[in-house]
């Protein structure tokens, strides 16, 4: 039988399961098998913070969404055109967010009276006429699992386990995924338990050949390679590509990285990755509190390192009183934060971009300090190695503001060449810079502001620093009116003057009348949205910001420039506060924060509105 | 023990005295105060180091005593209330060619900083903790801090505070501490032995000295050093040596810890000999609370002296390793390193 393959541009799958039923692996391998192939992509995991919530149930819902195309994309896209629905509660969860017509592959074992009452369906919905509006495909995934797997040496429990790899071959076929790169991902996996190997091996083929040869799916579809600029690609995450900022970071400023961390979800990632690269001469230090974890990171960078802490939530909080104590000292200091819902513990495994105000004002005193935000989880590599660049240069600390959407979305990324990293080193001080061979540990560099760096170990350059106000220069304490003014505002000025490029304007006429300007994460949708807007013969320009302190000098000239400036935020309005406090621009603002990220099509009905609004 | 503790840390050969550890800033504790004692202790002890003035840091936090650092020539970070302990291990960590001290009090370090001394101690992080024990808050002006004895009136407890000290050296044994000792501020021959058997321990070495706040708890330790009692109260512990004075000696107790008892009621067989390098801590720490309630025998020198791997040696070995197995770090490998694929 020769099946009919039809065509597409892009789909966007969501494959969506009990948080025990290996939903984020089962899209990490179809995202390879999809980044093998050269789709252009964009992920959207989305799991519950509990490691094992109870079975069956809505809040136990774990799911993966996966936007490909044949074109550069920018989402993981607003509705699925599949839904990979492992039990009721995952069928239920996602039910809302499907489009009429879209596929829907339910595993009918798990479909029993418990799992329905479970979450509240007094009738199968596979068996009333509830789903008539989309296209069903009943499919007994588990025993069908159970059944390809019956020569194996398995309990019934372990062969069950493997229904996800069965779902992910017949994904597989479905859309024409290549199978070589699972195999291979399975054999190494589970390399010490052959057995195991064998059988997902088994299960995810049974998956493929179910497509092939059962009635129930008759078209297969095919998405043909993106045509993106020409490179080397590999798939990677925000926290992944984070770290490996950071430790670019350490190689162009030539500086021994630190981290000092403390386990929290979602930056948790970013101290395993680097954990792993010790080759670096990279110190990981799980530390015993957020606290310590910044702390040490202090010390190392008193002592010459390339001090970083990583955090979410409420661990900045923890971490305020040290990153003063860094703004004081004016020692570089790298803090990153991925941020997630709040406040207080908040849905830790959700997003936002709440800590924006935090970053900016969230310690005591007059304590600046500068904000780099990156925009997609790929921009976290440029980002982390921006944040260092300044750090270093200007003796300061950091916040890196990332979120849990870009920490744990993916995409295609096309290497950097290493020899086009900017080098961001910087020499220590190491000679006397006041009279007579005397060290002035606050005497400043008279461009940027910043003050020498001598590290412990350089002879002749003995000094103390610490919390205390300092007497401009000799860094001695003091309490004299006239110089906390005056150290006060040269840290101001210091920050204010840090070197960030100018803002930038997508608008492709010259004469759109709406600005829409966003920061961080919200890049992807925001952009989205403004190319349906143009699509449909409006006209608006775009720009984002990656430095929020200080912004880029022609911020003002630019909010200034247009009828109305738009800014979508996953906040109540932080950005806004400042823009419209800096610049008297009557912002509006457009604010979500449900824990996810915007969708395009909810933003381009926004910027549509304000668009017309201003006919 | 294993006088290795400064190994790694580069040694001068120009001739050192107490002058070149003086900073040009002027010392303000209150007169009296048993901080300058300490202080002088300090100073003229690090000449005999012989190290690279440069490669010696001491690291504070918040209190009377953490202005130390501010007096003494080298590197110092006076830092935030109770966070030295964190500050000096990423230091150390990263930087095993240093001599890193923390100053720290009985306020910043048992109470808004416990958790960070206490996992100091469990890591044996390379460092030399003085921890100055007056029994009181002095820089916040006069209320109770954990070491002060139940009942303590003060500002904040006008009827008498509640809760019950912490034993530092207790507390530093259970964190597994493979140092700790005890000593006084006016006692500047056994501060400095101490000094001398911290410094060449590699690992946490943490030395309590019982320090007096003549503004806010003058006397507190004043029968340690009044010629008519303090012989008889004092317990002098020396490795090797029976824990003995003239009039007293500990003996293990029929319960199974240890007592004090009369010295001329026992023979010399059955007083108990020091032994700081005994890697079972359970007597180290009965050792530490021979003094429970008060002041009645007090233990002072060095109550345990075990060698374990410092935390900076563990970290570099495994940095060492790590590039022995698969060489060291390359840029552009690790960017190729996943599954990539190339386009045009």
């Amino acid at each position: 039988m020769t099946k009919q393959v039809q065509q597409l541009d892009r789909v966007i799958i969501r494959f969506a399961g009990d948080s025990g039923d290996g939903m984020q692996l089962t899209g990490d391998r179809f995202t390879a098998g999809t980044a093998e192939f050269g789709n252009d992509l964009s992920t959207l995991p989305n799991f519950p913070a509990e490691i094992r919530a109870p079975a069956g149930t809505l809040p136990g819902v774990s799911s993966f969404q996966l936007h490909f195309a044949d074109h550069d994309i920018l989402t993981p896209g607003d509705a699925p055109n599949v839904l990979v629905a492992m039990n009721p509660a995952a069928l239920k969860a996602n039910l809302g967010d499907l489009p009429r017509g879209a596929d829907i592959i339910a595993n009918t074992d798990e479909f029993t009276k418990r799992n329905l009452q479970k979450v509240g369906y007094a009738t199968s919905p596979l068996e009333d006429d509830s789903l008539s509006e989309w296209r069903v495909h009943a499919v007994p995934l588990t025993s069908l699992t159970v059944k390809a797997l019956e020569d194996f040496d398995l309990s019934k429990k372990d062969a069950e386990r493997s229904k996800n790899m069965f779902a992910l071959g017949l994904l597989s076929w479905l859309y024409h995924r290549p199978t070589e790169h699972t195999i291979k991902f399975l054999e190494q996996k589970f390399a010490k338990k052959p057995d195991i190997a064998k059988a997902n091996i088994a299960a995810f083929q049974a998956g493929w050949n179910f497509g092939e040869t059962t009635e129930g799916f008759s078209v297969s579809y095919e998405v043909k390679p993106a045509r993106l600029a020409p490179g080397v690609y590999r798939n990677i995450s925000g926290n992944q590509a984070l770290a490996y900022g950071l430790i670019a970071a350490s190689v162009q400023s030539k500086l021994p990285l630190f981290l000092g961390s403390y386990p929290i979800t979602p930056a948790s990632d970013i101290l395993h990755e680097l954990s792993k690269h010790k080759r670096f001469g990279i110190r990981t230090f799980q530390a015993e509190d957020e606290i310590a974890g910044v702390g040490a990171a202090l010390g190392a960078a008193f002592g010459g390192a390339l001090g970083v802490t990583t955090t979410s939530g409420p661990g900045v909080a923890l971490k305020a009183e040290t990153v003063g104590l860094a703004v004081t000292t004016e020692l570089p200091l790298i803090v990153v934060d991925v941020q997630r819902a709040g406040p207080s513990t908040g849905m830790p495994t959700k997003t936002e971009q709440t800590d924006l105000l935090m970053a900016m004002y969230g310690r005591n005193g007059e304590s600046p300090v500068p904000i780099v935000a990156p925009m997609s989880p790929s921009d976290c590599f440029d980002a982390a190695i921006e944040a260092a660049r300044i750090a270093v240069k200007y003796r300061t600390p950091v916040m890196l503001l990332s979120d849990g959407y870009l920490a744990n979305g993916s995409e295609p990324w096309r290497l950097p060449e290493i020899a086009d990293l900017p080098d961001i080193s910087q020499e220590f001080t190491t000679a006397p810079n006041g009279e007579e061979g005397t060290f002035l540990p606050f005497k400043r560099d008279t461009e940027t502001l910043a003050r020498p760096w001598a590290i412990p170990g350089t002879p002749g350059l003995e000094h103390r620093i610490g919390g205390i106000e300092k007497a401009d220069g000799t860094g001695n304490i003091s309490y004299d009116p006239a110089n906390h003014d005056l150290m006060v505002r040269t840290r101001a000025a210091k920050i204010a003057g840090i070197d960030v490029p100018d803002l930038e304007v997508d608008d492709p006429d010259g004469d759109a009348r709406v600005l829409v300007i966003g920061w961080g994460s919200t890049y992807g949708p925001i952009a989205a949205a403004v190319r349906r807007i143009r699509k449909g013969g409006g006209k608006v320009a775009q720009t984002h910001l990656r430095h929020l302190n200080p912004l880029p000098a022609n911020t003002g000239e630019i909010l200034k420039r247009y009828d109305k400036v738009l800014l979508p935020e996953i906040n109540l309005g932080q950005l806004a506060l400042l823009l419209r406090a800096r610049y008297l621009v009557d912002v509006i603002s457009y604010n979500r924060v449900r824990g996810l990220p915007f969708k395009a099509e909810e933003l381009a009905g926004v910027i549509q509105d304000v668009i017309n609004s201003d006919q | 023990m294993n006088g290795k503790g400064l190994s790694l840390v580069p040694k001068t050969d120009v001739k050192q005295s107490l002058k070149d550890f003086k900073s040009d800033q002027e010392v303000r504790w209150c007169p009296g105060c048993g901080d300058y004692a300490i202080l002088a202790a300090v100073q003229s002890f690090l000449p005999e180091l012989g190290l690279k003035r440069e490669n010696i840091v001491f690291v504070s936090g918040i209190g009377c005593s953490s202005r130390f650092p501010y007096y003494l020539n080298t590197y110092g970070f006076h830092s935030i209330h109770g966070r030295a302990p964190a500050i000096a291990t990423g230091l150390a960590a990263s930087r095993p060619d240093l001599s890193v001290w923390v100053i720290t009090g009985d306020g910043d370090a048992l109470s808004i900083g416990g958790n960070h001394l206490i996992h100091a101690l469990r890591r044996n992080v390379n460092l030399n903790i003085l921890l100055f024990n007056n029994r009181i808050y002095g820089l916040t002006k006069g209320q109770y801090s954990p070491t002060s004895e139940v009942g303590k009136i003060t500002k904040s407890t006008p009827m008498g505070s509640l809760d019950k000290p912490f034993n530092p050296i207790s507390l530093a044994i259970g964190a597994e501490a493979s140092f700790v000792a005890r000593t006084i501020d006016s006692d500047r021959k056994h501060l400095q032995s101490v000094l001398r058997e911290a410094t060449a321990h590699r690992g946490t070495s943490l030395v309590e000295i019982y320090q007096n706040c003549n503004i806010f708890n003058d006397n507190a330790f004043e029968q340690l050093k009044d010629p008519e009692v303090r012989d008889d109260i004092t317990v002098r512990l020396e490795h090797g040596q029976p824990i003995a004075s003239a009039s007293k000696a500990v003996v293990r107790a029929a319960s199974g810890g240890l007592e004090v008892v009369a010295r001329d009621s026992v023979s010399d067989d059955r007083i108990l000999v020091h032994d700081a390098h005994n890697p079972d801590p359970s007597v180290a720490f009965a050792l530490s609370r021979l003094d429970e309630p008060a002041f009645e025998h007090v233990p002072i020198g060095i109550f345990r002296q075990v060698s374990r791997p410092a935390y900076d040696t563990l970290m570099a070995e495994q940095l060492d390793e790590a590039a022995t197995r698969t060489g060291a770090g390359d840029l552009s490998e690790l960017l190729l390193g996943g599954d990539t694929w190339r386009i045009g």
